[in-house]
């Protein structure tokens, strides 16, 4: 493929995947449809070109691996996950369901796939740190992404793994900054600002590279660096919008884990279908 | 009887199972000299992550250890090792089942200088009620070997408590150990006495001096607090006067608990002798505190006598 058809077509399946999200929450029940949305087009990226992995073997040795830090946004994976075929779509119905193998946040013993349990916040870099300096001591090539919220960062735990992956010198892990710049309260920079993240990353010692979060040629560009990158993690700041290409949720606090009316979901789908015709 | 110290068994255990075993990976938190992590580090320096004073990240980053295979050991004082980094052990490790150990040294009042906040009297408490934990308490450095051993054969969390100072040894050497099995350590027919961790010496020392007195005390040692074999406790409570339990650790959710809870349905009175729901302070050896907490030989007896006159 060449480079604009990729674009085009990881945007797509961006776009499938809030789809995917929305037709998972479905209507009058509350979701994580905000920070779910602001990940979708990097989460296209890792699944559908950066990752090393393969749906029928979701246990391989040397699959590239995901976490989710923040695991609120676990509709984002499950959307990721079933388009790659890990698991039927027809799971989505059971989403949070007694019994269901897709809970509220992810869970490596129920959903194929994910690859920790996460969903208490601060503790994915941690737990990716570990993993990529077990992979290392295999000899193993893969790489560990995670993703973080810029809300989550107030939690400390995040910056002692910054700088054990440091010291480490974890250079198969990669660390996205998911900054929508809202919280579950409100914005970020009233709630409890976390700024200036781009001199903190950088006096941490980590690669550090700012993007939209929503312009698949800087998140492509992004990963290229950090998997060139050696010596040290590299933390890719990706600049996005909460509720990214859902018109009435996009920088809605209330959508970090809103409720949709029957008009709300048409919309959404209709607005996502749009998209795709665009596209 | 020789005694050994119960930190220096465990790290040449580390050591020895670093051997048999490439998987096996070990972490510390700046206090490697203390726990005897040190041996596993100049043994194998790859594999063994000092993490510095940060235990949450230490707890977590095992568990991503865990994650690619490896038997990782995390190693700080009981009372960072259980309290610190308590939903970190709750939330990643234990609902994924991941296979990390946790080791808790200077459990109780063996770290008797330094006071309440680094003496763990809840640490069991707090790792027993996390669901697919199994909490190990040895009581000498033998026992500490099998324990650790055991603890790699298990797949999944371990909490393993351990004193700081020198204890005979006494665990026997002719039985099988299993984590879940009562440990009869002398023979009785008069009173049951359940122990864990170090307090299996104070009963065997109440025991010999009620023994004097014509009470005939049994004492069993259980080699940790989760899982226990039910039955087995229950057919060795079966039939005597009295029972009574001692642990280094709070009445609250140890040992005290568990076999009260245990014997619901039985017609015997118990005793517990444990730490009263508070906390500990300096004092000049761990004997004193033990005394001061009541849970010395002679407190012990007065328990047992106690019983004998229901």
């Amino acid at each position: 493929m060449t480079e604009e058809k990729t674009r085009s077509y990881l945007e797509d399946k961006a776009r499938q995947l809030r789809q995917n999200v929305v037709e998972m929450i479905g209507v009058g029940k509350a979701g994580h449809l905000g920070g779910s949305c602001s990940m979708a087009d990097v989460v296209a990226a890792l699944y559908f070109h950066v990752m090393h992995h393969d749906p029928r073997q979701p246990k391989m040795p040397d699959r590239d691996r995901f976490l989710l830090s923040k695991g609120h946004a676990a509709l984002i994976q499950y959307a990721a996950l079933a388009e790659c075929g890990y698991f039927d779509r027809e799971w989505f119905g059971t989403l949070k369901k007694l019994g269901s193998r897709l809970q509220g946040h992810p869970d490596m013993r129920k959903t194929p796939g994910i690859e920790a349990n996460t969903g208490s916040l601060g503790q994915g870099v941690s737990l990716a740190a570990g993993l990529a300096a077990g992979l290392r001591l295999d000899h193993k090539k893969a790489r560990v992404y995670v993703i973080v919220g810029d809300g989550e960062l107030a939690e400390g735990q995040i910056w002692e793994a910054f700088m054990a992956a440091v010291n480490y010198g974890l250079d198969n892990l990669c660390i996205i900054i998911d900054k929508n710049g809202l919280q579950a309260t409100g914005r970020t920079a009233d709630r409890f600002c976390t700024e200036p993240l781009k001199e903190k990353l950088m006096a941490f010692g980590l690669e550090q590279i700012e993007i939209d979060g929503h312009d698949m040629a800087q998140i492509l560009e992004a990963f290229e660096i950090a998997e060139k990158t050696k010596g040290r993690p590299t933390v890719i700041l990706a600049n996005t919008v909460k509720g990214k290409g859902v018109s009435f949720a996009e920088n809605v606090t209330g959508f970090h884990n809103g409720t949709m009316t029957k008009e709300q979901y048409d919309c959404a789908m209709a607005e996502l279908e749009k998209a795709g015709g665009m596209a | 009887m020789s005694k050994q110290n119960q930190r220096e068994e465990y790290g040449k255990a580390l050591v020895a199972l670093g051997k048999e075993n490439p998987d096996i990976v070990v972490l510390e938190a700046d206090l490697g000299n203390s726990t005897r992590s040190i041996l596993f580090q100049n043994a194998f320096p790859d594999r063994f992550f000092e993490m510095g004073i940060a235990e949450q990240n230490m707890t977590s980053f095992a568990g991503g250890l865990a994650l690619a295979g490896k038997i990782p050991f995390t190693n700080t004082f009981a009372v960072f090792a259980a309290g610190r980094p308590y939903d970190q052990i709750r939330q990643s490790i234990a609902t994924a089942k991941l296979n990390v150990k946790i080791v808790g040294s200077s459990a109780g009042f063996s770290d008797f200088g330094d006071g309440a906040t680094h003496q763990a009297i809840d640490d069991m408490a707090i790792m027993s009620a996390i669901p697919n934990m199994t909490v190990l308490a040895p009581c000498d450095g033998r026992e500490a070997v099998l324990a650790v051993r055991e603890a790699v054969s298990i797949d999944g969390p371990v909490y393993i408590r351990l004193c700081r100072n020198d204890l005979e040894d006494i665990f026997p050497q002719d039985i099988p150990y299993r984590a879940d099995m009562p440990v009869v350590l002398r023979e009785g027919t008069d009173l049951a006495v359940f122990t864990t961790g170090i307090m299996a010496h104070k009963a065997l020392e109440a025991a010999r001096i009620l023994e004097q007195e014509n009470i005939s005390v049994q004492v069993i040692h259980l080699p940790g607090i989760k899982p226990v074999n039910e039955e087995a406790i229950l057919a060795l409570a079966k039939g005597k006067r009295g029972v009574l339990t001692c642990e280094e650790h709070s009445i609250r959710g140890g040992l005290s608990m568990l076999i009260t809870y245990l014997l619901r349905n039985e017609d015997i009175p118990v005793e517990c002798a444990a730490v009263m729901d508070v906390f500990g302070q300096s004092g000049s050896s761990q004997e004193e505190l033990l005394a001061f907490y009541g849970l010395d030989a002679k407190a012990l007896c007065v328990r047992a006598r106690g019983l004998m006159n229901r």
